[in-house]
């Protein structure tokens, strides 16, 4: 579905590489997780995927057509990408935001209808926030938010969905809910994923594959029970740490015991 | 909530009601009294008609210029607060009505004596000085990196108008009496244009810009929530940013040269416009349009007739309206 071949990107020539020479494939029904240091190029590189960023060198390509031959409004009705926080400066509803998801699907000077409306309460239903329809966007909090910007990024339609640090800054309860709701669009409707994550507990029981970065480049890549190891948490992050198959979960479990001198 | 083509349509009705309200009271209201009857009455020669003279000459034209330089400032005032995601923006802070001001400054204090198509000198130097502002800001903002930065713009903008009073205070030093107290009263932005050739001059302009703006609504409502998000959602953010910049500047060029720098119209409308339609920009900027029109006409006639012995330019009532405006809106979140 998606695959990216030696893919790089410098913001600008003679700075380092943010994102240094990084090949993935996505399959269609794949859930992919990026993990990395901050500053690893993570967000770079779901920017490039997107297709709102075009890499420096290298070449992606989405349905065997490469990124930069697609119009916007057309890829972004097969991908959407949800961004790590949205802040409203207008008070828009809820309503109005998930609406909002519709854009690519309408001409310049055409709004939006009933079909649009039945789309946009489908997805604020799967999201769990239909009782804040009417609410303004800014008055709700940090998981509310980042349920309804992820309603909005489906009523886009899309085949694929792209998300940075979906549970960043957001609560216990909160990062459990988006946790369940990604695996259940993932599972029930057969959205790929590809996300990234700080959060390698998240990340081992919702990825099936995963992508290590470090300073730009991919130092492991594969199944997620393959990839996730001791070795891989020090080489990402300098920490010791305990991986084990939790007992009542079924994931993978990474524990940090200390800090690698 | 009744979906947006409801409330497109009733939005539009009812902003529109209020803009040919606004119209059709506006020419009447004065220091002196006329009779509808008699303006219309064909059977009196204009030359003797007083009030027809009265309603034609001196009051029908400033209505028109209230009508379009309020329609072009709140319009503009709605599109650099999407651009600029901030909604305390306005159409002074990229340094567009600065620029403007220092051109016809420098065409008063130095007595630029040239006409183009009918056009004077005066406001083809503000138009040309709003848009060489507009060149030094939009050049600063995408410099640094590919796209437009929403905070390079805004800093620059403000950096831009800070530079441009001082220029124009330069220009006021180096001015004998006369011309300065021209060019003051210039600066405080007057709607007495004295004819319809200025406004007819204007008016093309202000239609290209409104053209322009009418194809932006939804990308700015998406812009406003982020660059990134927005180009995600299918929008080419960079194509709709610099029309976006480049229709409210015009507009704003424009509403300069015809009446000064009038303040305050493209903060306090968009305000008062989404306190009443919510923040869609389908519907805040017809809107806005059409009650920054009526709102104009209407501070016009309070400008032409709260004084006993004469009129006020209108800029200082709707800065004495907008100024506190301005500061309640800032305590109230």
């Amino acid at each position: 579905m998606l695959l990216a071949e030696r893919v790089s990107y410098r913001y600008r020539a003679g700075d380092r590489l943010v994102v240094d020479d990084v090949s993935l494939t996505v399959a269609a029904g794949d859930l992919v997780g990026i993990l990395g240091p901050n500053g690893s190029g993570k967000t770079t590189l779901l920017k490039m995927l997107s297709g709102t960023l075009a890499p420096s060198s290298g070449a992606i390509t989405f349905d065997r057509r490469p990124l930069t031959d697609w119009k916007r409004r057309d890829l972004a009705r097969r991908i959407a990408l949800v961004p790590q926080e949205t802040h409203a400066p207008f008070d828009f509803t809820v309503l109005d935001i998930v609406l909002m998801g519709r854009f690519p699907h309408l001409g310049t000077f055409a709004l939006e209808g009933p079909a649009d409306l039945t789309i946009a309460q489908q997805a604020l239903a799967s999201t769990g926030t239909s009782a804040f329809e009417q609410r303004p966007f800014a008055t709700l909090s940090g998981g509310e938010k980042q349920r309804v910007v992820i309603a909005s990024a489906l009523a886009q339609s899309p085949e694929l969905l792209l998300l940075d640090e979906p549970t960043a800054s957001l609560d216990l309860g909160h990062q459990l809910d988006v946790e369940l709701l990604l695996a259940g669009l993932n599972r029930d409707r057969g959205v790929t994923m590809v996300l990234s994550t700080h959060d390698l507990n998240l990340a081992a029981a919702l990825c099936r594959q995963l992508i290590l970065l470090r300073d730009g480049r991919v130092i492991a890549q594969g199944p997620t029970d393959e990839v996730l190891t001791p070795a891989a948490v020090r080489a990402l992050y300098g920490v010791e740490a305990d991986v084990h198959r939790h007992p009542v979960a079924g994931h993978l479990t990474v524990t940090p015991l200390a800090r690698v001198p | 909530m009744p979906g947006i083509r409801t409330r497109l349509a009733l939005t539009i009705t009812g902003f529109g009601l209020l803009l040919i309200a606004a119209l059709a009271t506006g020419p009447l209201i004065g220091s002196t009294h006329i009779s509808l009857a008699r303006v219309f009455d064909r059977s009196i020669p204009f030359a003797d008609n007083a009030d027809a003279q009265i309603f034609f000459i001196a009051r029908l034209p400033r209505v028109l210029a209230a009508a379009l330089v309020g329609a072009a400032l709140a319009a503009a005032g709605v599109v650099f607060q999407a651009l600029l995601r901030n909604p305390l923006a306005t159409p002074d802070t990229l340094g567009v009505s600065s620029g403007a001001a220092l051109g016809a400054m420098l065409a008063i204090t130095f007595h630029f004596n040239f006409a183009v198509l009918g056009i004077a000198s005066i406001p083809l130097a503000s138009f040309a000085g709003s848009i060489g502002a507009l060149g030094i800001v939009y050049a600063l903002a995408s410099a640094r990196r590919r796209g437009l930065s929403s905070i390079v713009l805004l800093l620059a903008g403000v950096t831009m108008t800070a530079f441009f009073q001082a220029l124009i205070l330069f220009t006021q030093y180096l001015a004998d009496f006369a011309d300065t107290f021209r060019t003051v009263r210039w600066l405080m932005g007057t709607l007495d244009v004295g004819s319809y050739a200025p406004i007819l001059a204007a008016l093309p302009i202000v239609l290209v810009a409104f053209g322009m703006l009418a194809t932006l609504p939804r990308s700015l409502d998406l812009i406003s929530l982020g660059a990134d998000a927005a180009a995600a959602r299918g929008v080419n953010v960079l194509a709709a940013e610099r029309l976006a910049l480049a229709s409210a500047s015009l507009a704003t060029g424009a509403a300069v040269s015809l009446a000064g720098p009038v303040g305050f119209i493209g903060l306090v409308v968009p305000h008062l416009v989404r306190l009443v339609v919510g923040s869609d920009h389908r519907l805040v900027l017809p809107a806005s349009a059409l009650f920054g029109a009526a709102f104009l006409i209407a501070c016009d006639a309070v400008a032409r007739t709260i004084w006993s012995s004469g009129e006020l330019p209108v800029g200082i009532v709707t800065a004495l309206i907008g100024g506190p405006f301005f500061l309640w809106l800032l305590v109230r979140k």
